[in-house]
């Protein structure tokens, strides 16, 4: 024991044993960071492919969605990528990613549009909205997000395009009225988005 | 080791020495996720599979450590675990990951495991270490479901809402709605409402023992 005192005391043993422990660590991680590597990026891709998924109605599309991707440009200026759902090889929807502003920062949504321009659904993907409150965005909680199905820029009219108390056909939450402002304004934009760039969404030459 | 050592630490862990109430550490990620008794289960869980395994590892090197450079080592083996914690739960189970991941992050943050490793492991043979991890483990995610339950039940009404995703369909059964209709007191819900419950029930604990000590002194009295 008094052995292993001396050697503890010496310098060298310490700066040693430190840089030992640090390489072991490093080793470890860049062991396991390999190992996991592949598996991690096949979740992430199972992720996403079921996060689009829940946009669409069942068996609407039988393509790997994954696979047919186009890019245009978002309503921020970068580049937006844009899911292609088909049956049988002819585009019945596409998916894309909006985001809107609501009372704690950004809120992010996927939305599936058909090609007559009206929502296919709508799912919140991460807010940072009150818990109680603004989270009845979640259709884990409410199913106020599944009313956006079916709707377009003329159904309901433009200026109809908001929550009830300014004006438009949606409701908003007791004590919470930013939240779903924000989401509606999203949506609309979404569609606005898709509006403009159908002819490059929809057609096979793009 | 005895038994009564053994019943010794999971005392300590469980009430005596618990890393909320009695100790006041890891007040960071205790504060942050107990917005509902399913969110403190799951950090509660992560946090005692990760002390258990650095209190094993820390006692495991006890002896070759030097005092000097014994906090950096510390810091690096607990950040390695839980960062191989993390990997292998997003690779390999990562339907648990997609709930407990945010949690794991947030272990690295818990000055409770740093503060075992270097108070009771660096100390202590590997199975005592290990015990002592379990209990402090359970200690705190015990305090973690109390301080979840009470934010959730006054600021929703309900306990438990969403534990099927932490645990499994089965579990859902554990979802109660207590106060059907009830609009909440959100407060409860807000970072304010976290340092109310935690200051509240630490009261409570410190009066209950303040009292039942008074009584037993009584009884002494009275006896002797």
């Amino acid at each position: 024991m008094s052995a292993l005192d001396a050697i503890r005391a010496r310098l060298l043993w310490q700066a040693g044993s430190l840089a030992v422990v640090a390489a072991v660590a490093t080793a470890a991680l860049l062991g396991a960071s390999h190992a996991t590597q592949a598996d991690i990026e096949a979740a992430a891709a199972r992720d996403l492919a079921e996060s689009l998924a829940q946009v669409l109605p069942t068996g609407f599309a039988n393509n790997d969605l994954l696979k047919d991707v186009v890019t245009v440009p978002g309503a921020d200026g970068k580049p937006l990528t844009v899911w292609r759902a088909r049956k049988d090889g002819k585009i019945v929807g596409v998916i894309y990613r909006v985001s809107g502003t609501g009372y704690a920062g950004a809120i992010r949504l996927v939305m599936a549009v058909d090609p007559d321009g009206r929502v296919l659904g709508v799912r919140v993907v991460e807010h940072h909205e009150t818990p109680g409150l603004g989270d009845k965005i979640e259709r884990s909680r409410t199913d106020w997000i599944e009313g956006f199905n079916g709707h377009s820029l003329g159904d309901p009219g433009v200026d109809r395009w908001a929550v009830k108390k300014d004006g438009g056909i949606y409701d908003q939450f007791t004590g919470a009225t930013i939240t779903p402002r924000g989401v509606v304004k999203a949506v609309r934009s979404g569609l606005e988005l898709f509006a403009h760039e159908r002819g490059h969404l929809i057609s096979d030459e793009g | 080791m005895d038994r009564a050592r053994c019943a010794n630490l999971v005392r300590d862990g469980l009430w005596d020495k618990n890393v909320v109430f009695s100790q006041l550490l890891a007040m960071c990620p205790t504060l942050a996720v107990t917005t509902s008794a399913t969110n403190g289960l799951g950090m509660g869980l992560s946090t005692t599979a990760v002390l258990v395994l650095s209190n094993v590892l820390v006692s495991m090197i006890r002896k070759l450590v030097s005092p000097e450079v014994r906090i950096p080592i510390y810091v690096v083996l607990i950040a390695t675990l839980v960062t191989l914690v993390d990997l292998s739960l997003n690779a390999w189970l990562h339907e648990l990951y997609k709930v407990l991941g945010l949690f794991i992050a947030l272990i690295v943050v818990n000055c409770a495991i740093l503060g075992r490793a270097e108070s009771f492991a660096s100390q202590n043979t590997v199975a005592e270490s290990a015990i002592d991890g379990l209990a402090m483990g359970l200690g705190f995610t015990a305090s973690l479901v109390i301080i979840g339950g009470v934010r959730e039940l006054v600021g929703g009404g309900t306990l438990f809402s969403g534990a099927h995703l932490l645990l499994g369909e089965p579990f859902r059964a554990l979802e109660m709605t207590i106060l059907p209709g009830y609009r909440g007191f959100l407060i409860a819900i807000l970072p304010a409402g976290g340092f109310l419950v935690v200051g509240l029930l630490l009261a409570a604990k410190t009066q209950w023992e303040r009292s039942r000590a008074e009584r037993a002194a009584r009884v002494d009295a009275v006896t002797a």
